[in-house]
């Protein structure tokens, strides 16, 4: 079918599709906005570091050490081509939450005179529909420092309202930090819109890419934004690996965030300076198999193309709008048209609760989401107190929408079905 | 395993029409607790006549299981004398985290016997003791009060 990857080929790659659910059951996975699944090279790639090469990386004087920097640092460079950057401005962290609190400690710990340092009065720009991992770090960064914390409302089809965005990111503002796609809405942000009336006022420009660089091409100089964090897991990487991407001048006058081994130039009993970014940011042993495994991952997304997955992700996306809001009772929260819109989906069905929904989505070896999905202030903007969220990556395809086409009506069934036993 | 046997139909009743779902105002104590994981929410309003349990009232939003544990809660505790509802709450949450292994005396927890298969789904047992949770936090206070 035209746009359409391969599936049951690339589903062979990925051990978790060989077992069942449920009493035998096919999983139909629809959670990967949550976490993705794992391809096989991937986790060779972990296995392999520790079986072949694990040594702690930038210290020893032998050959497994040498060994492990080198894979270690052909990862940063695979995930900084990846990202049209270079590995300079790459920086491994253990996933997109600590990404975004290195920044906002970084910036916490900066001197008067820095471009970084906050004061009363100065702004923080962020909108409604953050996942509390771009969020909080700011409402803290801002509590710690005076600064106010404003953000760029959300519209009623879960769009952003960018009606006001002049005296939002107004002259007052230092930091604008916004999330790429929405992990509720499944909305694609106006980027680049964004990026100028933050450089208009010049603020720095931070962006949540971790519903955006699992599922199509992003590139940091294209968008000119100033840092941009994801996590290795949603882009069939493994836990425990994450990433900030940082323009190289900023990152270098930046204070460090964790302090320790590894991140330093020189040490006495009362002082030290610090290493260059990255290494400035990476202090400790780090996530060694897990850089090695999200460096494979990458290698394995490209070999697929982010080209591919996103066309396969624009045919699923139409598809399951359709048969979605065929259903009676059933609303997308979010955006119904297919512009600038992402292969997520959160809905209510009228006369039931999300959490039974997905209870009984469950019994059909179909893994949804419930719940507020990290972004409480949103789901309160668009009242609704919870939702259910389908998340598709490339190894879905049309048969899995059936199945949870088919099992939103039965789960119908069950629970709006007239009773027949009376109370005793 | 199907949707009936998790879903019994005393708890898909209790669901549709709750009982005690109504705040009388002037509680002894009043409590909201919520599931952070979901965003459900029992607000539970707790009125006590010397040691008698005179009225559970409550509000809220939440799933079939949360609510209609909160219904048969209320149901089964009000009227009863503090200590015997207490021991009332302990079989019932004794049942619910027994991971499938109790079934519960029908006896003592009355219709809370239907919620024994929620105890199978770890995921689910907060969702049935919400509002046994938010009864024990009230009466906790309300006896602080007195
Ligand atoms: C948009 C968005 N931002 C940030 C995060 C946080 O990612 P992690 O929990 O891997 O740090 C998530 C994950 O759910 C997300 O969807």
């Amino acid at each position: 079918m035209s746009g359409l990857l391969d599936v049951t080929t690339i589903k062979r790659d990925f051990p978790i599709f060989n077992r069942t659910i449920r009493d035998g059951q096919r999983l139909i996975y629809l959670d990967s906005g949550a976490t993705s699944h794992k391809p096989k090279i991937v986790l060779d790639a972990e296995r392999d570091f520790y079986e072949n090469h694990n040594s702690a990386v930038h210290r020893g004087a032998h050959q497994l050490a040498e060994e492990a920097t080198e894979l270690f640092e052909e990862a940063r460079l695979e995930v900084a081509r990846f990202l049209n950057s270079d590995g300079s401005e790459i920086v491994f962290t253990k996933n997109a939450t600590e990404s975004l609190n290195l920044l906002a400690y970084s910036f916490s710990n900066s001197s008067k005179n820095s471009r970084f340092h906050l004061n009363p009065g100065d702004r923080i720009v962020v909108t409604e529909m953050e996942h509390h991992a771009n969020l909080i770090p700011w409402q803290q960064l801002a509590a710690r420092t005076g600064a106010e914390l404003t953000w760029l409302p959300v519209t009623t089809d879960g769009r952003l309202d960018l009606s006001s965005i002049d005296s939002i990111i107004n002259a007052k503002t230092k930091i604008v930090a916004i999330t790429h796609q929405s992990n509720v809405l499944g909305t694609i942000n106006p980027i680049k819109e964004i990026v100028a009336a933050a450089r208009n006022v010049g603020a720095l420009f931070i962006l949540d890419a971790c519903q955006s660089v699992p599922h199509f091409k992003v590139d940091v100089k294209d968008l000119d934004i100033d840092f941009l964090a994801f996590s290795g897991h949603k882009a069939v990487g493994p836990t425990g690996v994450g990433t900030l991407w940082g323009r190289a001048e900023l990152l270098n006058e930046m204070e460090p965030f964790l302090t320790g081994g590894s991140m330093i130039e020189s040490v006495t009993m009362s002082s030290a300076t610090f290493a260059e970014a990255p290494q400035r940011f990476e202090a400790g042993v780090p996530n060694m198999a897990q850089a090695v495994g999200l460096g494979a991952a990458i290698r394995y997304l490209n070999g697929i193309g982010m080209e591919n997955i996103h066309n396969h992700e624009v045919a699923l996306t139409k598809y399951a709008l359709d048969k979605l809001q065929s259903i009676p009772g059933l609303k997308i929260i979010g955006p119904t048209e297919m512009k600038n819109r992402g292969a997520v989906f959160s809905f209510t069905m009228e006369n039931i609760h999300p959490h039974d929904l997905g209870q009984a989505l469950d019994q059909n070896g179909i893994a949804v989401r419930t719940g507020h999905h990290c972004a409480w202030p949103l789901m309160r903007v668009l009242n609704v107190p919870a939702t259910t969220r389908a998340s598709l990556y490339f190894y879905n395809d049309y048969s899995d929408i059936d199945a949870l086409i088919s099992g939103i009506y039965e789960a119908k069934e069950f629970f709006t079905a007239p009773r027949t036993k009376e109370r005793k | 395993m199907n949707l009936d046997s998790l879903y019994q139909e005393v708890i898909l009743d209790h669901y549709k029409n709750p009982l005690n779902k109504k705040l009388i105002p002037n509680p002894i104590a009043q409590v909201t607790h919520l599931n952070t994981s979901c965003g459900d929410e029992i607000i539970l309003n707790l009125h006590l006549n010397g040691d008698l349990v005179e009225h559970i009232t409550w509000e809220g939003i939440g799933c079939s299981i949360s609510q209609a544990s909160t219904s048969v809660m209320s149901d089964l505790l009000t009227g009863k004398q503090i200590n015997e509802a207490m021991s009332i709450l302990e079989s019932f949450v004794e049942v619910i985290q027994s991971k499938g292994k109790l079934n519960g005396d029908e006896e003592i927890i009355g219709d809370g016997v239907a919620f024994a298969g929620v105890s199978k789904f770890p995921a689910r047992v907060k969702c049935a003791l919400i509002g046994w949770m938010a009864f024990k936090d009230a009466l906790s206070q309300g006896l602080a009060k007195k």
